[in-house]
């Protein structure tokens, strides 16, 4: 019986423990499936279709094609492989332009047909409209979208998730953004970070070490939205006044903050890798002659290294996981 | 350098002090939040502490226990550990997103206290863990030999003996862990959090104001920013005591135990 119990309670516990396993691969599996389903949707917004004439030669057009129709860049069906026809625009919007009210009918029940010979009559036309007003022997054609590639995906230059009519979803600017963001807070964080680890483990007094210690860890557990907060009502306004920008919401707010955040990891994790360094060592060092600066930089710093680039990146990475430091960051990603 | 991380902490108490008083701590917000008090985000903030809590603590006590007194140093043992670690570099922002399409839509929690808590306890499980793991570790070995030399069995000498012993810091990481759970924005963001709703939940199934999205609500985009700005720093300062009490507590707590298992 005892035993039974004993066999039991260790299953519970191996349960326990294959649950951050299961949650690894449960999220890996929701990023794939969420993230893949983008790939299989049309960038057309809603339930919305595109129509063209049907002598029109174009097939498909891709997110990019659309948003430079209706951007009006590309004004003829000759830019994308079409005949010499100039693009005429109609969407929900012209609905009123194009149709009296009278004509429509209460409840637009005569708006499929009079679509259906608006498109029939005019060549160059291309038409986004919703699904539910498509004309019972529709004379006009269809064309399709090109779903989002890869390839687009990750060179694409803009990104509207929610631009009219097609989305447009190019990431490129979002990884630019975070390398730059990212790379400015190390040369900011690094040198300051590992000034104030030296200082810890090899200069300060035990009394002044054991009073830093534990702030410096109280301020790693400070929130990230609090240096958020505290970016956004000093460093941003301090950024704007010292450049004169129009608004301080810049990527160097956003490094800033990123620095700033960072740095408590940056000091603990560095400080204990200096402080491994044998005394031997730096004995050794001393009694060759060098002195206190002279041995830090040649003994200790080369001995701890690896530990100080681990410092780094854990503490930028902690950092560039954190959306909520206000809207610095957010802005000089788009 | 020490300097910068003084006057933020300075900064925030010093524009914050005005503004907290008891209206402040017990008042519902009023006028587009930019007066009256942040009574339902505090208890907003408490329930997801204890709700992600209840879900994490048993979890990763009982699977630091497993994998520091059941398995022998092996594959299975630094998989679980490799996971484990893997999980504690996920950015939060992805447990939110993954807290969202599983607890929110899949399993159909909606945005509740439920499926904000599960996502929280996740974030933190890692941390319960490795703390847990730690402090299993530092047992001397001599105790579980003794005990298990005395006939007890293997649960019994985890029960009475080490248990006991690494409890001190296994209460630190707990709390610890709290400090971070109250902290975090993006988890909540998709799971829980609701932009402005005067009143307590009554369910696990309701929505709430929690303190850190309250704070980026009022200062990003409330409906008049200059006017909750003093809403803002007080937000921002009753956070900070929150993490910072318990912080203080986990070292407290820590020294206490300490000192009395060593005089038994």
């Amino acid at each position: 019986m005892k035993k039974l119990i004993g066999n039991l309670i260790q299953g519970l516990f191996l349960i326990s423990s294959t649950v951050t396993t299961l949650t690894v691969l449960l999220i890996v599996f929701f990023l794939f499936s969420e993230g893949l389903s983008m790939f299989k949707e049309s960038p057309l917004e809603g339930e919305n279709i595109l129509a063209v004439h049907s002598n029109n030669k174009v097939k498909t057009v891709s997110a990019e094609q659309i948003k430079n129709i209706f951007d009006r860049k590309i004004t003829h069906w000759s830019e994308i492989g079409g005949s010499a026809d100039s693009i005429i625009l109609f969407t929900s919007q012209d609905f009123d332009t194009y149709f009296n009210a009278d004509d429509l009918g209460p409840k637009f029940e005569h708006l499929p047909r009079k679509i259906d010979s608006l498109i029939n009559s005019t060549p160059g036309i291309i038409a986004v409209f919703s699904s539910r007003y498509i004309p019972p022997h529709f004379r006009g054609k269809l064309i399709e979208v090109s779903n989002v590639s890869l390839n687009s995906f990750m060179s694409g230059r803009e990104w509207f998730p929610t631009a009219h009519p097609a989305v447009q979803l190019g990431v490129l600017p979002l990884i630019l953004g975070t390398l730059w963001v990212s790379l400015i807070a190390i040369l900011i964080a690094l040198p300051i970070g590992l000034a104030t680890s030296i200082y810890m483990a090899e200069v300060a007094s035990v009394r002044m070490r054991n009073l830093l210690k534990p702030v410096i860890e109280l301020l790693a557990g400070i929130p990230s939205v609090v240096y958020g907060f505290f970016g956004l009502i000093i460093i941003v306004p301090m950024i704007q006044d010292i450049f004169n920008l129009p608004v301080g919401e810049t990527a160097l707010a956003g490094s800033i903050v990123l620095a700033i955040m960072a740095l408590p990891t940056i000091i603990t994790v560095s400080e204990d890798a200096l402080r491994n360094t044998p005394r031997a060592m730096k004995e050794a060092s001393l009694a060759l002659g060098a002195n206190r600066w002279q041995t830090i930089r040649r003994v200790v710093i080369p001995y701890s290294i690896s530990g100080i680039a681990a410092a780094a990146i854990l503490g930028i990475g902690r950092a560039i996981g954190e959306t909520c430091f206000g809207h610095s960051v957010r802005l000089a990603l788009s | 350098m020490i300097g910068i991380l003084f006057s933020i902490l300075g900064f925030i108490i010093y524009k914050g002090i005005g503004v907290i008083s008891w209206e402040f701590i017990t008042e519902m917000p009023k006028d587009g939040m930019t007066k009256g008090g942040i009574y339902p985000a505090i208890i907003g903030t408490l329930c997801l502490i204890g709700g992600s809590i209840i879900f994490a603590f048993p979890i990763g006590v009982m699977s630091a226990i497993y994998i520091n007194e059941y398995t022998k140093h092996g594959y299975f043992r630094s998989f679980i550990q490799l996971m484990t670690s893997n999980l504690a570099g996920i950015p939060s922002i992805v447990f939110g997103l993954f807290g969202m399409s599983l607890f929110v839509n899949q399993l159909g929690f909606g945005d509740s206290i439920l499926a904000g808590s599960l996502t929280l306890g996740l974030l933190v499980l890692p941390i319960v863990i490795r703390t847990t793991e730690e402090a299993l570790k530092a047992v001397d070995d001599n105790f579980r030999q003794a005990s298990l030399a005395l006939g007890a069995t293997k649960l019994q000498t985890i029960q009475r003996v080490t248990l006991p012993i690494a409890l001190p810091n296994i209460l630190t990481g707990l709390i610890l862990s709290i400090g971070r759970v109250s902290g975090e924005t993006a988890p909540i963001l998709f799971t829980v959090a609701a932009y402005f709703l005067p009143k307590l939940p009554t369910s696990i199934f309701d929505q709430v104001m929690a303190l850190p999205y309250h704070l980026y609500v009022i200062s990003t985009s409330g409906t008049n920013i200059n006017d909750s700005r003093a809403m803002a720093y007080g937000t921002a300062l009753v956070l900070i005591l929150i993490v910072l009490i318990l912080n203080l507590t986990a070292s407290a707590v820590r020294r206490y135990l300490s000192k009395k298992n060593n005089i038994n």
